[in-house]
């Protein structure tokens, strides 16, 4: 009897998460804006070991070099940008939202979507920049 | 239960009110909002200078990170960003971790990977302002 009565107390629903809502493009970027921050929390390491190197020496300048040129490392490098960058649209975003503006059903939907473009958009444009001053892909 | 808990007039709910789960003030929510809003122009100075770097070989990368302008930029950002990280990870941590001892390992395992990226970063601007 106690069992049962435990039993039924645990699969009381509680209150309504994530699963119980339809997937909407606010609350998927909501998500995206922790996992970000939770990157950029320890892509913040790539950044010291850059000006740890710069600071140690040419060889280990080399070594940070050497590292960023191959693939993964040039796809961690734009992982990173993208999610700085995504990272500041949404925080600049939830910015506006903490001012009171932009809570309408079409200003929410349209700075969401503007987070997303601009951040892919400026991500593109800040990598193009980048090989245009290097001087060509490598 | 604390002396002064036991002998305060204040009941529990009210001691709580307002504190939310962290049982803090809204000094986390403020200086989170802080922060981002320093990080902005600090992020874009930051990879303006990355991206001017790019060509560059060791002794000049060197040379420009140290000279002041640059220096104290990356110092503002990485002071900046590295608190904010911090208080973004408590947050988090403070949502999804609900045992009380893991919540304890995890926050200060937050605390010591924060401070010790900050001030690794500082120590290597530094290091390389002043060339030592």
């Amino acid at each position: 009897m106690a069992e049962a009565k435990t039993a039924r107390l645990k699969n009381r629903p509680l209150s309504p998460h994530l699963q119980i809502y339809k997937p909407m493009l606010t609350m998927m970027m909501s998500i995206v804006h922790r996992i970000t921050g939770g990157a950029l929390f320890f892509g913040m390491l790539l950044l010291v070991w850059w000006l740890i190197a710069a600071a140690a020496g040419p060889n280990a300048y080399a070594q940070v070099q050497w590292f960023m040129e191959t693939v993964i490392g040039r796809l961690i490098l734009f992982g990173y940008t993208w999610a700085l960058i995504h990272h500041m649209l949404g925080g600049i975003k939830h910015l506006i939202w903490d001012l009171g503006y932009g809570f309408g059903p079409v200003e929410r939907e349209w700075l969401t979507v503007a987070t997303l473009v601009g951040s892919i958009g400026l991500t593109v444009l800040i990598w193009i920049v980048g090989y245009l001053v290097m001087g060509g892909m490598r | 239960m604390t002396e002064q808990h036991r002998y305060s007039i204040r009941t529990p709910l009210g001691r709580v009110r307002y504190l939310g789960s962290a049982h803090n003030g809204t000094r986390v929510f403020w200086h989170q909002r802080l922060t981002s809003v320093a990080n902005i122009p600090l992020s874009i100075a930051v990879i303006a200078i990355i991206i001017g770097l790019l060509r560059s070989n060791h002794a000049a990368v060197v040379q420009i990170l140290g000279s002041t302008p640059v220096a104290i930029t990356l110092l503002l950002f990485i002071i900046s960003s590295v608190y904010h990280m911090w208080l973004g990870m408590q947050v988090i941590v403070e949502d999804y971790v609900h045992d009380e001892t893991w919540k304890l390992v995890t926050l200060m395992a937050n605390t010591f990977f924060s401070f010790a990226v900050g001030l690794a970063a500082v120590f290597a601007i530094l290091k390389l302002s002043f060339g030592l």
